[in-house]
C-alpha cells in the first residue's frame, strides 16, 4: 500500500514554476481499486508518476512523504521511501501507460518486450521457465498465446493495450498504476479492457490505482474514487457513495454531465477554465466557477474533511466533520 | 535585429568572404588568369606575391581570386537551374499525382541512382578537352534537379492533406493559387537551403573533374589550379603555397556553404515554430 | 507475400536504372561533335604514318565495326544492348589490343569492390555507433566535439581528403609509398598484407569523407528516437540503459539509415572514382582514366556501363536487406 501526506510535486523551469501536484494527501489501500478522475492538466498523471517514483527532473517532489509498504520475498513488511521504490519497479508496483499504440518498441517482438522488464533484482533467470510463466499467464487473461512471437503493429489496438495490462501484471505487483488505460479506444473494447482489469485485481488482490478524465469508467470498476482539480484533490470517498451523494460542486457537475441512455436533458459544460497552475489563488481553486461560491472560498484554502463515513470532502458547504479525529482519504 | 543561430552567422560570414574574393577582388586584379609566364616562377610568398607563384608564371593569389570567381559561377548557375527545375517537379509531382507524379519519380530516382562522374567523365573525354565549363554545368544540371524535387514532392504531398489547403480549396481558390499562396513560401525556406547545398555538390564534381584534368583546364576553377599542380609535380617539390591554397579554400567553401544550409535551414524552422505559437 | 510485391517494385526500378543508363551511355557520344572514328584516324595519321586511301577506307569500316558504329541507330542500339547485357561483352580495348576489355575489368573491379565496400562499410558502422553515442548524450560535452568534428569534416570531398593524407604521410612523413606498388603475385601473405598496407591511405580517405555524414544523420535521428514513447516506458519498466540505447534507440534509428545508405552509394562512388586515381590504385578508376588518356572508347563504355551496374547493384542489395531489419515492410 502506499501513504501519501501532503505531496508537493512541481516544475522547475527557469522562467516559471509549474505546481502540478500541490499538497495531496491519500492512501492506497490493500486489495482496492482507487480512481482517480480530473479533466485534462489537473495532474493526475503527475501524481501517479510520483507515486511510482519516477519522476525525472526538472520535475520534483519540493514538500510531502510518499511511503510504499512492500511485503518483500522474506514474507516481512518494508516500508520504502522515494528512491527505493524504483529499486523494485515491476514486481512490486507496476505501471501501464496511456496510448496503446506507442508504447511498445515497433521492431522487437512483443515476448522480447516482456522479457525487458525482468531484471537481475527479480532472480529469474531461466528463459524457459519465464517463457512458460508469461504464457501461462496469457491464457489465464484469454489472450492467445501467439502474440508473444508478434510485432506491436500486427496487433490491433485494443490487443495492444491488454498485452500492456498482461505486460503491467505478470509479474503479480502489490500495485499497478494505470495512466489513462482507455483513451483512444472505441467503447466496446474499453469495456473488455476494464474487465481485464477488474479480473486481474480481483485474482491478485493487490492495488489498482486507475487514472481516467472519463468518469465513466471509474464508475464501471472502481472501489474509491478521488477528485482531483488543478493539483489538489478536493473529494475521495467509496465510488458508489460518491456517485449518489456528490459533495463537492465540482464532483457535482463531472457526474452531471454523464449521459444516460434515455436522458434528453440538455448537457451544459462547466464555464470557465481552471486557474493558472503556476499561479494558483490563495483560496479554493474552483471559487472561479462555483455556483455557491462564498467570500471565504476565495480567501482561504479548504481541507479535506471526513463529512461520511470515509468519505472526505474540501469545500466550506460542508464543514461538519464526523467526528473529530484527524480525517485521511 | 533577426536572431541568426551560430551556425548560419559562421557560415554566412565566410560565405561573404569568398564573394568579396570571387566577385570583387578579381576586377582588381593586374594579371590574366590564362596567360602564363607573366611574372617569375615558383617564387615563396612576398609583398609583391601574397601567396608566391606558380610553375606556370602566375600570381597565387590572383588566380586564387579567378579560381573562386569560376568555381562560384558554376556552382550558382546549376544550383539555380537544378533547384528551380527539382521545385517544379516536385511540387508538379505531389501536388497533381497520378501517371505523371509516377513518371516524374521515376525519372528522380533513375537519375539519383545513376553517379553522375562517369557520365562527366565520359562526355569529357569525348569532347578530347574541348570541354567547356557550359557543357559540364548542362550535365551537372541535369544529374542534380532530382534531390531538390524528391524532398519539395514529399512535402507537397503532406502539403496536400493539410488543413489549410483544403480550406483555400473549399474558399474556391484555383489550384494554382494555392500552389502560390500557401505552399510556396514554406518551399521557398526548403529550396534555399537546398540551393546553397546544390551548390556545394556542383563545385565539388566540377573540381573532382577538374583534378583529374577533364574539366576545361585552361580556365582557373579551384580544382584546375589543383590539376596543374599535380602536372607539374608541386607536391614532390614541395610547393605547399601552391597546391595548398586551392585544397584550403576548398575546404573552407565547401564549410561555409554546409554551416550556411544547415544554419539556414535550422534557422527557418525556428521562426516557423515561433510564428505559429 | 507483401514483400514480393516490394521485391518486385524494387527490381523494376532496379533495371530501369540500368537501362536508362546504359542508354545515356550510347546517346551521350551520338550527340555530341566529335566522332570517335575520325578522332582514332586522326590520332593514327598524325603519328606519322601515311596511308593511302583503300587503307583509311579498310581502316575506317574497321573502327566503326569496333566501336559499334555500323548500321542505322537502332541497329547500333540494339546491338549495344544485346553485346553488353546479354552477351556481356565490350569488344577488344584498343590500348592493350587484344586484350578484351572484359578481362581489364575482371582485374580491376575486385580491387574497386574491395576498397569501396570495405572503406564504406566502415564509414558507415563507425558513423553510426559515434552518431549514437552522440545523439544520445546530447547535452555533454564530448557529443558536441564529436558533432563538430564530424561538420567539419563531413563537406571535404575525399578526392581533397586524398590530397592532404598524401600530402602528410607520402610527403612530408613518408610512410606510405608515391604510387600504389604491389606485387602481383598470387594470395600469398605478402601479397595480401602489401594490398592491404597499399589501400590504407585510399581507404581512409573515402572512411574520414564519409563518416561525418552518418554521424550527423544518426544523431539527429536517436536524439529524435529517444524521445519516443516506447522509449520512456522502457524505462519505466525498469530496462538498463545499454539495452534501451541498443534495443530500443539504435534498432529504430537504424533503418532509415539503410535506406540513405542505398542512396548514397552513387556519391561515394563517384568520390571513390577520383581517390583511385589520384593514389594510382588498380581499380576501375585508374582503368577508367586510363582509357580518357589512351582514347580507348570500348574500354571506357566498358567502364562507364559496369560502374553503373555496380552502383545500381549495390543499392538493389541494400534496400534489399531492409525488410530484414524492419518487420514492418510487409505491410508497406
Amino acid at each position: 500500500m502506499l501513504r501519501l501526506r501532503d505531496v508537493k510535486a512541481y516544475y522547475q523551469t527557469p522562467r516559471a514554476v509549474v505546481k502540478a501536484v500541490d499538497g495531496v494527501t491519500l492512501d492506497v489501500r490493500e486489495n482496492e481499486i482507487l480512481g482517480i478522475a480530473g479533466e485534462s492538466g489537473c495532474g493526475k498523471s503527475t501524481l501517479l508518476r510520483a507515486m511510482y517514483d519516477s519522476l525525472e527532473p526538472p520535475l520534483k517532489i519540493v514538500a510531502g512523504k510518499i511511503e510504499a509498504e512492500m511485503k518483500n520475498d522474506r514474507g516481512k513488511t518494508v516500508t520504502l521511501a522515494p528512491g527505493e521504490i524504483r529499486k523494485h519497479w515491476w514486481r512490486f508496483i507496476s505501471y501501464i501507460p496511456q496510448g496503446s499504440m506507442s508504447a511498445l518498441n515497433p521492431v522487437v517482438r512483443i515476448e522480447k518486450q516482456f522479457f525487458d522488464a525482468i531484471s537481475r533484482k527479480h532472480h529469474l533467470t531461466n528463459r524457459r521457465e519465464i517463457h512458460e510463466r508469461i504464457a501461462s499467464y496469457l491464457r489465464e487473461l484469454e489472450l492467445p498465446v501467439e502474440v508473444l512471437n508478434s510485432y506491436p503493429h500486427q496487433l490491433s489496438g485494443g490487443m495492444r493495450q491488454r498485452v500492456l495490462v498482461a505486460l503491467g501484471t505478470f509479474l503479480h505487483p502489490q500495485i499497478v498504476l494505470a495512466d489513462e488505460p482507455t483513451t483512444a479506444l472505441d467503447v466496446v473494447i474499453q469495456k473488455g479492457i476494464l474487465l481485464m482489469l477488474a479480473q486481474v485485481q480481483e485474482q491478485m488482490k493487490n492495488s489498482l490505482v486507475i487514472v481516467s478524465h472519463d468518469i465513466g469508467v471509474h464508475y464501471q470498476i472502481t472501489h474509491r474514487i478521488a477528485i482531483m482539480y488543478n493539483g489538489k484533490i478536493v473529494e475521495i470517498g467509496p465510488t458508489e457513495t460518491v456517485f449518489n451523494n456528490p459533495l463537492h460542486p465540482y464532483t457535482q457537475m463531472l457526474i452531471q454531465s454523464i449521459p444516460h441512455v434515455g436522458d434528453q436533458k440538455h448537457r451544459e459544460g462547466i464555464s470557465g477554465r481552471p486557474p493558472s497552475l503556476t499561479d494558483p489563488p490563495p483560496g479554493c481553486r474552483f471559487a472561479a466557477r462555483c455556483p455557491f461560491v462564498m467570500d471565504i472560498c476565495r480567501e482561504e484554502m479548504p481541507s479535506l474533511l471526513e463529512v461520511e463515513p470515509d468519505h472526505f470532502v474540501a469545500c466550506y458547504l460542508h464543514r461538519e466533520p464526523l467526528q473529530a479525529r484527524k480525517g485521511v482519504g | 535585429m533577426i536572431k541568426l543561430n551560430g551556425r548560419l552567422k559562421a557560415g554566412g560570414i565566410l560565405l561573404l568572404l569568398f564573394i568579396i574574393v570571387g566577385v570583387i577582388l578579381p576586377r582588381f586584379s593586374p594579371y590574366d588568369p590564362r596567360s602564363w609566364n607573366a611574372v617569375p616562377r615558383n617564387l615563396q610568398p612576398s609583398l609583391a606575391h601574397l601567396l608566391g607563384t606558380t610553375s606556370l608564371g602566375q600570381d597565387t593569389f590572383w588566380l586564387l581570386t579567378f579560381a573562386v570567381q569560376n568555381s562560384l559561377f558554376i556552382g550558382v548557375v546549376v544550383a539555380f537551374f537544378a533547384t528551380t527545375i527539382g521545385v517544379l517537379a516536385g511540387l508538379i509531382g505531389g501536388f497533381v499525382g497520378g501517371p505523371i507524379d509516377r513518371g516524374l519519380t521515376l525519372l528522380m530516382d533513375v537519375f539519383i541512382s545513376v553517379p553522375s562522374l562517369p557520365i562527366l567523365i565520359l562526355v569529357a573525354s569525348l569532347l578530347h578537352g574541348k570541354t567547356s565549363l557550359l557543357t559540364i554545368s548542362l550535365v551537372l544540371i541535369v544529374f542534380n534537379w532530382p534531390w531538390p524535387a524528391r524532398q519539395v514532392r514529399s512535402i507537397a504531398l503532406s502539403m496536400r492533406e493539410r488543413e489549410f489547403i483544403n480550406t483555400a480549396r473549399f474558399s474556391g481558390a484555383s489550384t494554382l493559387s494555392i500552389i502560390v499562396r500557401e505552399i510556396f513560401p514554406y518551399v521557398l525556406t526548403w529550396s534555399l537551403a537546398n540551393f546553397v547545398n546544390t551548390v556545394l555538390v556542383a563545385i565539388a564534381t566540377e573540381s573532382g573533374l577538374a583534378v583529374i584534368g577533364l574539366s576545361s583546364v585552361e580556365q582557373a576553377t579551384l580544382g584546375t589550379m589543383i590539376y596543374w599542380g599535380l602536372q607539374y609535380q608541386a607536391l614532390l617539390a614541395h610547393r605547399w603555397w601552391w597546391i595548398g591554397t586551392p585544397v584550403i579554400a576548398i575546404i573552407l567553401l565547401f564549410i561555409a556553404l554546409f554551416l550556411a544550409s544547415t544554419g539556414f535551414a535550422d534557422f527557418s524552422a525556428e521562426r516557423r515554430g515561433r510564428q505559429r505559437a | 507475400m507483401r514483400f514480393a510485391r516490394y521485391l518486385f517494385s524494387r527490381l523494376v526500378t532496379y533495371f530501369l536504372v540500368i537501362w536508362i543508363g546504359m542508354t545515356v551511355i550510347f546517346f551521350v557520344p551520338r550527340f555530341l561533335p566529335s566522332d570517335p572514328v575520325t578522332a582514332a584516324l586522326g590520332r593514327v595519321m598524325s603519328s606519322g604514318s601515311t596511308m593511302r586511301p583503300e587503307e583509311v577506307q579498310a581502316m575506317r569500316s574497321t573502327l566503326m565495326q569496333l566501336y559499334g558504329l555500323e548500321g542505322t541507330l537502332p541497329e547500333q542500339y540494339f546491338n549495344f544492348m544485346k553485346r553488353a547485357v546479354f552477351g556481356g561483352s565490350f569488344g577488344p580495348s584498343l590500348a592493350f589490343y587484344p586484350t578484351p576489355v572484359n578481362a581489364l575489368i575482371g582485374k580491376s573491379l575486385p580491387w574497386t569492390l574491395f576498397l569501396l565496400l570495405t572503406s564504406t562499410l566502415i564509414a558507415w558502422v563507425i558513423g553510426n555507433l559515434i552518431g549514437l553515442l552522440a545523439g544520445y548524450q546530447s547535452g555533454k560535452i564530448y557529443s558536441k566535439v564529436l558533432e563538430g568534428i564530424a561538420i567539419f569534416l563531413y563537406p571535404i570531398p575525399y578526392y581533397i581528403l586524398a590530397l592532404i593524407l598524401i600530402i602528410l604521410f607520402v610527403y612530408i612523413n613518408p610512410i606510405f609509398p608515391v604510387s600504389f606498388n604491389v606485387q602481383r603475385a598470387s594470395l600469398s601473405p605478402e601479397f595480401i598484407y602489401s594490398a592491404i598496407f597499399n589501400s590504407v591511405l585510399p581507404a581512409l580517405s573515402i572512411i574520414v569523407g564519409a563518416f561525418g555524414w552518418w554521424v550527423l544523420s544518426m544523431k539527429a535521428l536517436s536524439a529524435g528516437i529517444a524521445e519516443e514513447d516506447y522509449v520512456s516506458f522502457a524505462r519505466l519498466k525498469g530496462v538498463g540503459e545499454p539495452t534501451i540505447m541498443g534495443r530500443y534507440i539504435m534498432r529504430n534509428a537504424i533503418l532509415p539509415q539503410i535506406t540513405q545508405l542505398a542512396l548514397n552509394i552513387g556519391t561515394i562512388f563517384n568520390g571513390a572514382l577520383i581517390t583511385e586515381i589520384l593514389f594510382g590504385y588498380p581499380g576501375l578508376g585508374t582503368l577508367t582514366y586510363t582509357a580518357v588518356v589512351q582514347s580507348d572508347y570500348n574500354l571506357l563504355m566498358g567502364t562507364i556501363s559496369i560502374g553503373i551496374i555496380a552502383v545500381a547493384t549495390a543499392a538493389l542489395v541494400v534496400d534489399l536487406l531492409y525488410p530484414l531489419f524492419d518487420p514492418r515492410i510487409e505491410y508497406r
